[in-house]
């Protein structure tokens, strides 16, 4: 690379933390877009791997930014992708928090937040739809996708248990 | 005063800076798969730093705001009980641990990534994870489109039809939605 991949990484996540309503799992269409589409910083499967990392990682699911900085520019380029994804909007956070509570009973918040909540769940479903699409090349993928969406919705089962399921269905070679 | 531990009474003492941080750094690790669910045990449940309520409503705020809502969220706990200085140790609490661990895990997959026993675990262990993220979309989903001609569900849809389908850029998809969205939840009210 004949440029400093860091300056893009910066931007880029800083850019996209701003519209992450909903979280980093409502940023993965994006983060998909400019890492593989985009930028051609890392290939579709090197994406769907960090997201699964990313998952058994404890801690939060913004993680993910971590390692596609380490992917592109080692320990900098983690550096530099967590800071650019959370300084922004951690700032941001401070200052809102600051003065919100003022604003309790106004129509303008109670319309914000309510406006913001069906925009964000379109957003985590167009991730779930493009990981899917990532992760499930096969048949028995799909299924184990399918079934862990079942078990996730009906109980309460501690998601390392999935993740162990699906890690040793994976290991035995099905997928 | 009475001892009882009623769900509404006032929160206990203001933790302190040292507290702050031991508790974001307890939250961080527990929290696999998320750590709002932890987080609330630690606040809510354990040490009685607010109430169930307060923490809605600082939880709320932070799911509104841009960025991740766990990273938020401890920002809004923080500052409000140690300003700028517990904002940035509740933060560092939060991340620091996580970074370490993951930062590792980067290192080990960058040099044993094209292992094949490596990826066949991962391509299992991804494909159980977006069944877990779909759950959550059902889960958000539902009250949502319980009412069945309200104006929700045909922006969650839009969202999802620009964003998956489109491959729209998410700036441009959230710059048109999101203003029609609260016009219309300001309409409604």
């Amino acid at each position: 690379m004949n440029e400093n991949p860091l300056i893009p990484l910066f931007g880029y996540f800083a850019l996209l933390s701003l519209f992450a309503v909903g979280g980093a799992n409502a940023a993965i269409p994006e983060m998909h877009r400019i890492a593989v589409d985009v930028m051609h910083w890392m290939s579709d499967r090197q994406f769907a791997d960090s997201f699964a990392i990313a998952q058994i990682s404890p801690g939060p699911n913004v993680i993910i930014v971590t390692l596609i900085g380490y992917h592109v520019a080692g320990l900098a380029g983690a550096a530099v992708a967590t800071v650019a994804m959370c300084g922004p909007t951690c700032v941001f956070a401070f200052l809102v928090a600051r003065t919100w509570d003022h604003f309790k009973e106004a129509r303008w918040r109670i319309a914000i937040q309510a406006g913001l909540v069906p925009v964000s769940l379109g957003l985590i479903g167009a991730s779930a739809f493009v990981l899917a699409r990532s992760a499930d090349h096969n048949i028995y993928a799909a299924l184990i996708t399918a079934v862990t969406a079942v078990v996730a919705f009906t109980t309460r089962i501690n998601p390392l248990w999935l993740f162990a399921v699906g890690g040793i269905l994976g290991l035995s070679g099905w997928l | 005063m009475s001892d009882s531990a009623a769900p509404s009474q006032s929160v206990a003492a203001r933790p302190s800076l040292l507290e702050l941080f031991r508790a974001f750094v307890v939250v961080s690790i527990s929290g696999f798969g998320g750590a709002l669910p932890w987080a609330r045990r630690m606040i809510v449940d354990q040490r009685r730093w607010m109430t169930a309520e307060e923490f809605n409503e600082a939880f709320a705020l932070s799911q509104f705001l841009p960025g991740p809502n766990v990273v938020n969220f401890s920002v809004v706990f923080g500052s409000r009980f140690g300003g700028a200085a517990g904002a940035a140790v509740a933060l560092a609490g939060l991340m620091g641990p996580p970074l370490i661990i993951v930062t590792v895990l980067a290192f080990l997959y960058a040099r044993f990534g094209d292992l094949e026993m490596l990826g066949r675990i991962l391509a299992g262990i991804t494909a159980a994870a977006v069944g877990l993220l779909i759950a959550v979309v059902v889960k958000m989903a539902a009250p949502l489109f319980r009412k069945r001609w309200d104006w929700a569900p045909l922006i969650a849809i839009a969202a999802f039809v620009g964003v998956a389908i489109m491959q729209w850029p998410l700036p441009l998809v959230f710059a048109v939605l999101a203003p029609i969205s609260i016009a219309l939840a300001w309409i409604r009210r």
